[in-house]
């Protein structure tokens, strides 16, 4: 069979293009629901303002720390993991429209279905990351340190949502159902997002939840991002934070991947 | 084998307990239509998914166009389209952007891509409607888009998997011509049908599966042969009923069938057309004018409750679909 013959850059050249037609046609599609694209932004804006003046005086009394400073990198990593559960929904989406049997039916590249939609849920998140700074801008926050140092910081957040893109894009597929893939995601979200240092320090948890809070994934790239907005002292945070990256994508990318190759609609 | 384009060999295929195929066999010569007639759950779609790679079979063999589709998924796509039982194209795109995406996933040439989505679109009449987003599509046009997306490859072989379910009868008519058309330019073609007019008007080969296992196959003439010969069916007003009963039994040789429903009497046609002259010459002479008259092979309908001992079970669901374009016996008055 001539196809076996293929060399390996021509493999490497399918892969790109059916990646990016894949992300063509997610970005097209956040676009063209343009209510969806809306309430995913004006979403985590409420959260910013809510937690900044509803809890803010109550958390900082007492202390000259402006609570805005200390929210604002950590609503970006909640932001960015709460935006990866669309990966999830989407999916459940195509699966049981019947596009997925669609795809796998092409000789397509096994990853570009997945690649592309977590792709395209990158890009949504830095836009609506950029609307987060704005806003916080506006009601009083400040970087502490340079803008490279604060750059860095909402990229780490921004491939920390990439990554947990993956390990949604594998629940969608293993739930198979919308609905399921909301509440399922949730349930593994809600914990780790608030049980965290994004929103108050793990210090004024209890004892039996410090350990957790302080230690897991969520609260280690938000100190991480704080750390380099904040323009504070960063010690192996950003090795801490890559080395969670690079391990849910580790575990998340092949099991996507198989999963899909499984996947068929019901 | 040489001249099939697509072949199944012992297929089995469980889900849990279920043996959804149970040791499917058959060949499907290049240039024909292969009709895989059975009800919900008999096991058309998952013979289609191990066919177009989708689902790996638990054992035996599948081959599209010649090629293995369990050693070599990824070449055996090259050669395969797909049209699914839902219309599988993007509601936010538009047709031409949808047909534009599969080009591109086929890997076209990039120069190709657009050429041959604006040929396709022209091929469905879509032409027209390719730049409004699917979502203000019909659902014929959808249909005729997902039809379309399995174009652009232009693969050798096509499966179709219910092409025609929930359409209007406008829209599976032109669904069929379509369908034709496409063999005409040499493609293979299976599609799955709970219609069985539909398998009756396009296939070449009927294949009718039930429980996982084909239990017949053949023309759509052999399948109506094995219930024997035609039948006559004469349609009377209640008034003539006792008159053209006792004319129809003398000619019978036996007591004439009667579906109170439709007011008809049914016989067997013994010498074919022989026997409808004498039918037509025995009610004039009663002074009977009957309300219709027909000589006709059994239906396929027939053949699948012969076959099953029960209807296709879609027939109570989709009634008015499958009646209004079924060639009917008697009708009521």
């Amino acid at each position: 069979m001539t196809t076996q013959t293929r060399s390996i850059s021509q493999d490497v050249t399918n892969q790109m293009r059916d990646t990016t037609v894949m992300i063509k046609r997610n970005l097209l599609r956040i676009i063209r629901l343009p209510q969806l694209l809306f309430f995913s932004s004006v979403q985590p804006i409420i959260f910013l303002l809510l937690f900044t003046f509803v809890f803010g005086g109550a958390i900082t009394r007492g202390t000259d720390i402006s609570y805005i400073d200390f929210l604002l990198p950590g609503v970006l990593v909640q932001t960015a993991v709460f935006g990866s559960t669309q990966t999830a929904i989407g999916l459940t989406e195509d699966l049981a429209a019947g596009v997925i049997d669609r795809f796998r039916s092409l000789p397509m590249a096994r990853s570009a279905v997945l690649a592309g939609r977590t792709t395209a849920d990158l890009v949504r998140n830095a836009a609506v990351t950029v609307i987060m700074l704005t806003v916080g801008t506006i009601i009083g926050y400040r970087i502490g340190g340079t803008v490279i140092e604060a750059a860095l910081g909402v990229v780490i957040a921004l491939l920390f949502g990439f990554s947990v893109s993956w390990a949604m894009a594998s629940l969608g597929l293993w739930v198979k159902n919308a609905e399921t893939a909301q509440t399922a995601s949730f349930v593994l979200i809600f914990p780790l997002v608030f049980a965290s240092s994004i929103f108050v320090p793990p210090a004024s948890m209890p004892s039996w939840l410090q350990g957790f809070a302080a230690n897991q994934p969520v609260s280690v790239v938000a100190s991480t991002v704080r750390a380099l907005m904040g323009g504070l002292p960063i010690g192996s945070r950003i090795l801490e934070s890559a080395m969670w990256i690079a391990a849910i994508l580790a575990v998340f990318f092949p099991l996507g991947v198989y999963l899909y190759r499984r996947a068929v609609s019901t | 084998m040489e001249e099939a384009s697509i072949v199944a060999d012992s297929i089995v295929r469980s889900f849990g307990d279920v043996t959804a195929l149970d040791g499917v066999s058959l060949s499907v010569e290049t240039g024909t239509i292969y009709g895989l007639l059975g009800p919900n759950g008999a096991g058309k779609t998952t013979l289609i998914r191990v066919l177009t790679t989708l689902l790996k079979p638990d054992s035996g063999a599948g081959f599209v166009a010649g090629i293995d589709v369990v050693a070599q998924p990824n070449l055996a796509r090259r050669s395969l389209g797909l049209a699914g039982q839902t219309a599988a194209v993007d509601e936010f795109l538009t047709g031409r952007e949808n047909l534009e995406m599969v080009g591109n996933l086929y890997h076209l040439p990039s120069k190709e891509v657009k050429q041959r989505a604006s040929e396709v679109l022209e091929r469905i009449d879509l032409d027209d409607a390719g730049d409004r987003p699917v979502s203000t599509y019909s659902g014929g046009m959808r249909r005729r888009l997902d039809l379309a997306a399995s174009l652009v490859g232009r693969p050798e072989v096509l499966f179709l998997d219910e092409p025609t379910t929930g359409l209007d009868p406008r829209s599976r008519l032109e669904m069929w011509g379509l369908i034709n058309e496409l063999v005409e330019e040499g493609a293979t073609v299976m599609l799955t049908t709970q219609y069985l007019d539909e398998a009756d008007r396009l296939a070449d080969l009927i294949g009718v599966i039930d429980h996982g296992r084909l239990i017949s196959e053949g023309t759509a003439s052999d399948l109506k042969a094995k219930l024997g010969g035609d039948i006559i069916d004469v349609a009377v007003s209640a008034d003539d009923r006792d008159l053209a009963g006792a004319v129809l039994t003398g000619i019978a040789g036996k007591e004439a069938a009667w579906d109170d429903v439709s007011f008809t009497f049914t016989i067997p046609a013994t010498n074919g057309a022989a026997t409808l002259t004498e039918v037509v010459r025995g009610l004039d002479q009663a002074g009977v004018v009957p309300d219709d008259l027909a000589l006709h092979r059994p239906s396929l309908d027939d053949v699948f409750l012969s076959l099953t001992g029960r209807t296709a079970e879609d027939k109570v669901t989709e009634a008015g679909e499958s009646a209004s374009t079924k060639p009917q016996r008697g009708r009521s008055k």
